[in-house]
């Protein structure tokens, strides 16, 4: 449990980063495919005109898509860090470790089987694999009970992908709804409407208060599973919560946005770069992190070739592999 | 001398091995949507079939038959190849990234150059740059003295990277072609023809004994320590030439069938069990038993939900994959 760096570096720290995150989201107002002056973006706020087509733009499609990104963010950062304690694992990441595939798996059953393709149906498909998914690879840890490290466990999760993503491109092919899955794979919150803020918003919020309910189990779980149980933590409650919280947090992620991966991986590690493993501190930071951090990775997919846009999973994949090989070629990877 | 008493060890595999896959070729040359009886198979072979049996053995399903004994043949020794190399009974070309490199290249040239190509034979040899760039990525990056899960990590690295460019310009085709390349990414060789099977015969001939001859170096490169270096052999550039024949096996077979990943895994080790570590008899072991699981895999693959064909790189994904995770546990 060392603090990395001195509470009034943390401060600095937060408020340079709450001033970023708020530079982005007036840039991704500002910026759009549709050039739209500032004065009409800042009217279309405090003198909303339902006639007015920019001002329905920038209310219905620019502010809930910004919305939706500052979520997801938060969603993949906190499971990233829930994931990474509950392993104990460095290079936990639900879209490395076989959650986000099992979700793929899911959504590819509902494009596959459910006629009424909606919103909610996938959600309901892509939680339900996103819990099988969690579910087997904590299994695996389990099981495996310290003969895995972490090394091993992540090419574990890259098998178990490559079994799901096997799963869902046959299911797709076989029903021709092969590309309608690749869309989706490729993540992107270009569809972004206020129904799937009012979907994330709850969820994550549950998701970020179950994480802070086992927060000081978690923080006693870094310092080793004896230590934890000596102490008097419940290993098996914390389990079942972080999964559930994991579980919901990475589902509905993956559901609104697709496959986003390395959020989860990269987030975690700066945060507890910054202040340690007091989860009550490391928690919320990681949220503030992921916020921002996807808030940009929207805003450069949609500046990098307009007016197409880059798949969201791709743009934080280019972000993230440099710094997972660094990760990878790194001595110590217990948490 | 090693080499007669490898082949006098395993002449007993061998021989079990050839038969199985006679058996099997024969087996699935009868199967599928419109059955051939064996006779008709043995009237077409002495060239009293019909029209119509020609058509279907010789045209059809022929070339694609040929294709999965070469492309199984040729993943199955990259697979021995980069195991021996890397001392790693995990590597594969597939979970290294080697096949996604390839794949990205295939696309990439699919994609700016379009149609007509398809069929070129110049698509090995950008598959082959693909490979090979991977393959140097990864040496360069895994380092030398490397524990043997880093080395996966960093596949599993380039393969998530170079999946995010694939999705890029994947997107950007249109839905036919992408179809098209989303089937043949994922390991399928459906749609095969005789100029496939030209173009990719000559590879797996030329690459395969060229592995061959590498038996002994990979032998002595299994010895710990310093002793290869004692016995007379040039570690880094013999590491450096198997890993180079190791991708070109690699990416002219994924310019060919796409793909198919856990064929370099499963095969070499299905051939330890049967012959032991030997290389002289390892590779030619592996090459039969990737040549018969891929066969099996597509036998499996155009019954299974007939008259659907399901990918054969599927096929073999579903089955390799939980058997990666065993091999996890037993390590």
């Amino acid at each position: 449990m060392t603090t990395s760096v001195r509470p009034r570096s943390i401060l600095t720290i937060f408020f340079l980063t709450v001033g970023l995150l708020t530079v982005l989201s007036a840039l991704s107002l500002f910026y759009g495919a549709v050039p739209i002056s500032r004065a009409t973006v800042l009217a279309s706020f405090h003198a909303f005109d339902a006639g007015n087509l920019q001002h329905q733009l920038v209310q219905e499609v620019r502010f809930p898509r910004l919305i939706c990104a500052g979520l997801v963010g938060i969603a993949l950062a906190l499971s990233g860090t829930m994931m990474q304690g509950l392993t104990r694992n460095a290079l936990a990441d639900p879209s490395l470790l076989g959650i986000t595939h099992g979700a793929g798996l899911g959504v590819a059953l509902s494009l596959a089987f459910v006629s009424e393709h909606s919103f909610v149906t996938s959600l309901a498909f892509s939680f339900g694999g996103a819990a099988l998914g969690t579910a087997v690879i904590l299994l695996i840890t389990v099981f495996a009970r310290g003969r895995f490290s972490p090394v091993t466990l992540t090419v574990a999760g890259a098998a178990l992908s490559a079994l799901f993503s096997a799963l869902s491109t046959g299911i797709t092919l076989f029903h021709q709804v092969a590309q309608d899955l690749s869309f989706w794979y490729a993540g992107g919150l270009s569809g972004a409407k206020w129904a799937h803020v009012f979907v994330l918003l709850p969820v994550v919020l549950l998701g970020l208060l179950i994480s802070l309910h086992i927060a000081r189990s978690m923080t006693v779980l870094s310092l080793g599973e004896d230590v934890a149980t000596g102490l008097g933590s419940s290993l098996t409650k914390v389990r079942l919560l972080g999964f559930c919280s994991i579980v919901l947090l990475a589902g509905v992620a993956v559901s609104v946005a697709g496959v986003i991966g390395f959020v989860g991986l990269i987030i975690p590690h700066i945060s507890r770069f910054l202040v340690g493993t007091n989860y009550y501190l490391l928690l919320p930071v990681s949220a503030l992190f992921g916020m921002t951090l996807l808030i940009a990775s929207d805003l450069l997919a949609r500046m990098i070739n307009p007016p197409f846009e880059t798949p969201l999973g791709a743009v934080t994949a280019l972000v993230g592999v440099p710094y997972f090989l660094y990760l990878a070629r790194r001595k110590e990877l217990s948490v | 001398m090693d080499i007669w008493h490898a082949v006098k060890q395993a002449r007993l595999t061998l021989f079990c091995l050839c038969s199985l896959l006679i058996l099997t070729f024969v087996y699935s040359l009868s199967t599928g949507i419109l059955p051939v009886s064996f006779g008709a198979i043995a009237r077409t072979v002495i060239g009293q079939g019909t029209e119509a049996e020609r058509l279907i053995l010789v045209d059809l399903r022929l070339p694609r038959m040929m294709l999965a004994l070469l492309i199984g043949a040729g993943l199955a020794v990259s697979g021995t190849l980069l195991q021996g190399m890397s001392r790693n009974a995990l590597a594969d070309p597939g979970i290294l990234g080697i096949n996604a490199g390839a794949g990205l290249f295939v696309v990439l040239t699919l994609f700016f150059f379009r149609s007509a190509t398809h069929q070129l034979p110049v698509l090995p040899f950008v598959a082959f740059f693909g490979a090979t760039l991977v393959a140097w990525t990864i040496y360069r990056l895994a380092g030398k003295a490397v524990q043997p899960g880093r080395l996966l990590l960093v596949g599993v690295g380039i393969n998530a990277l170079c999946g995010a460019l694939l999705i890029i310009f994947q997107l950007k085709m249109d839905p036919r072609d992408f179809q098209q390349a989303t089937v043949w990414l994922t390991g399928s060789i459906w749609q095969a023809d005789w100029s496939s099977v030209l173009t990719l015969a000559p590879w797996i001939i030329c690459l395969v004994p060229l592995a061959f001859l590498d038996s002994r170096s990979l032998n002595l490169l299994q010895l710990s320590g310093s002793l290869p270096q004692t016995l007379g052999l040039q570690v880094e550039r013999t590491r450096k030439r198997i890993l180079l024949i190791a991708a070109a096996l690699a990416g002219s077979c994924v310019a060919a069938g796409g793909g198919i990943s856990f064929i370099g895994l499963l095969a070499p080790h299905i051939a330890r069990r049967l012959v032991g570590p030997n290389h002289f008899s390892l590779i030619p072991v592996a090459a039969l038993v990737g040549s018969l699981l891929v066969l099996l895999a597509d036998l499996i693959g155009k019954n299974l939900l007939a008259p659907a064909d399901i990918p054969v790189g599927i096929v073999i994904a579903i089955l390799g994959a939980p058997y990666f995770i065993v091999l996890l546990f037993r390590k």
